[in-house]
């Protein structure tokens, strides 16, 4: 017992909040805090021959980010994303705001309908779309069936496959933050701003959206930073030709062998992530709705 | 009337965009589900040779995956367990005591929930090996306990928020101690909260591909195999299983709604 606290003190106050928050905070230190320190400590260091990882400050593996082939595939894992989003956003506002404000008594169904896919598990359903597009697939034999095409097509390995597959595996943390805002809009608002002459469109864009806008932010939070990193969509449904951040950092610390260079390429996702979260906070966006 | 018209017409539309929008959603489970009854015995699997329920049978020979799955689902136990229990302290420690260094303890929270999982697994992987922790079981459940915990504490929080801190302090002034007090009271106000980040820590699991492959070691869980056999085709057998996974979480889903469903919607 530490002699700063009386007895009092202690039992009332210090032991339960050790005991309570004690476990989480040496967790977030040992497994979050450290191992990021490491890895940000790592992306200055170099290898030897032996793929040993030497610890000397060297500027080497940010001079190698420079590299015109990875700038590439960051402009393009920046467009996949990008146009990810977008897509998400285009097809989950809508959606949601049907499902949201349907007063159809199949509404926790049509909730529950959205939730059911993901639980199988996501590289077979990624798989699963591979098989759906591929030369001998579902949609090219109907294609053929009904003399649309006569040679099978090529979908596959492109970078709109690669979009096709992030907006399927992301669209959920998109629909669920928006599904609960617009869930939360007030109806007699709605009828307010039509009984006072405003068409459906204005009503849209002075009312609902300024009202739902924290879902479009977090949503969009939730769905343009993992796509930086799915590399497994990219390998599968991309085939090496439209390759995001998260694949060149897969090379380096499996076959490539080189985890400074990994750590120093991770370093650009950490950075990118703080930039966007801190844009959130300026736009209002509570962090504790990116949690759902 | 016209506007009667105008009004059922767009409604036909929002139900056409809503079906179009859930076929894309199911397009790949019906693929999996229809390849699970797949006749082909030849690499990679894809065109049809008949129906046959033979996969169903031949999955319980395939040990290595029925291995896999079973790591998948004790990981996801564990984990979940571990998670719950670490996550449920911390969030009512973090409401109700002051401390130094809490705000730092809270952004540390939100890395795992915002950081791309990629980072989260090299990371682990990079410490673990330097602290030269053998890979497998037990950094699987480090690495899930590690990404779950946030999401507990987001659930638990938003619980608390609404919570009468008086019950408690009833409680105790009627003679209950803090260890009673938090099992009889708090806890059972803090259930569903509890419950709903427990499911979403054993969805995340069960499913977690990214942050598994860097830091699994020899140790295979389900998605894993997967990953390994896409190159050369994935076989029906793995459509099985998955088909099976499928149609026991729906199953559980529709035993359940009546439980789970229904008190929230009372709460919205």
């Amino acid at each position: 017992m530490s002699k700063k606290y009386s007895k009092h003190q202690w039992k009332a106050n210090v032991l339960p909040a050790i005991v309570t928050v004690g476990p989480v905070t040496v967790m977030l230190v040992l497994l979050v805090a450290v191992p990021l320190l490491y890895v940000a400590v790592m992306s200055f260091c170099t290898t030897d021959n032996y793929y040993n990882v030497v610890f000397r400050f060297s500027l080497e593996n940010y001079k190698k980010l420079m590299n015109p082939d990875y700038l590439r595939i960051y402009a393009q894992s920046i467009i996949i994303a990008f146009m990810t989003t977008v897509i998400c956003i285009l097809i989950g506002y809508p959606f949601s705001y049907m499902i949201a404000r349907t007063k159809s008594r199949k509404k926790q169904l049509l909730y529950m309908l959205v939730i059911i896919p993901f639980w199988t598990n996501s590289l077979i359903r990624i798989y699963g779309w591979r098989t759906f597009l591929g030369t001998n697939g579902w949609l090219n034999s109907a294609l053929q069936a009904i003399h649309l095409t006569k040679e099978p097509l090529n979908f596959l390995y492109k970078q709109g496959t690669t979009v096709l597959g992030m907006v399927y595996c992301l669209i959920p943390f998109m629909i669920l933050p928006l599904y609960t805002a617009i869930e939360k809009l007030d109806g007699n608002l709605l009828e307010a701003s039509a009984d006072l002459g405003a068409r459906p469109v204005s009503t849209f864009f002075e009312v609902i959206l300024p009202l739902t806008s924290s879902g479009i932010f977090s949503g969009s939070i939730m769905v343009f930073i993992p796509c930086l990193g799915y590399f497994f969509v990219a390998n599968i449904l991309g085939g090496g030709n439209s390759d995001v951040i998260g694949n060149l950092i897969e090379r380096q610390f499996k076959s490539g062998n080189n985890w400074p260079l990994g750590a120093a390429l991770s370093i650009i996702l950490i950075i990118v992530t703080l930039i966007l979260v801190r844009i959130y906070q300026r736009l209002g966006g509570d962090m504790d709705s990116l949690g759902v | 009337m016209k506007r009667e018209k105008k009004e059922k017409r767009k409604r036909i539309l929002n139900v056409i965009f809503c079906a179009i929008v859930y076929m894309f959603l199911f397009l790949p489970i019906s693929v999996i589900v229809v390849n699970s009854f797949n006749a082909t015995n030849s690499k990679p699997y894809l065109s049809w040779k008949g129906f046959t329920f033979d996969w169903y049978i031949k999955l319980w020979e395939n040990d290595a995956l029925l291995e896999a799955f079973g790591n998948t689902m004790i990981i996801a136990i564990v984990s979940t367990v571990l998670a719950t229990i670490i996550g449920t302290l911390g969030a009512v420690g973090m409401y109700r005591y002051k401390f130094k260094g809490k705000g730092i303890i809270n952004g540390l929270l939100y890395i795992p929930v915002v950081i791309p999982e990629i980072v989260l697994g090299i990371s682990l992987l990079t410490i673990f090996s330097n602290a030269n922790i053998p890979r497998g079981m037990l950094t699987l459940i480090l690495s899930h306990v590690t990404f779950c915990v946030p999401f507990v504490i987001f659930n638990v929080r938003a619980r608390l928020n609404g919570y009468d801190n008086s019950i408690e302090e009833a409680s105790m002034d009627l003679g209950a101690n803090r260890i009673v007090t938090f099992f009889e009271i708090t806890l059972p106000v803090l259930a569903p909260g509890i419950a709903g980040g427990a499911l979403l820590a054993f969805t995340l699991s069960i499913d977690d591909v990214i942050i598994s492959y860097f830091v699994n070691g020899q140790t295979k869980t389900y998605p894993l195999k997967v990953m390994e056999s896409i190159k050369s085709g994935v076989s029906p057998d793995v459509n099985a299983l998955s088909t099976i996974i499928l149609v026991a979480t729906i199953l559980v889903v529709v035993v359940t709604q009546s439980n789970i469903l229904k008190p929230k919607s009372k709460e919205d």
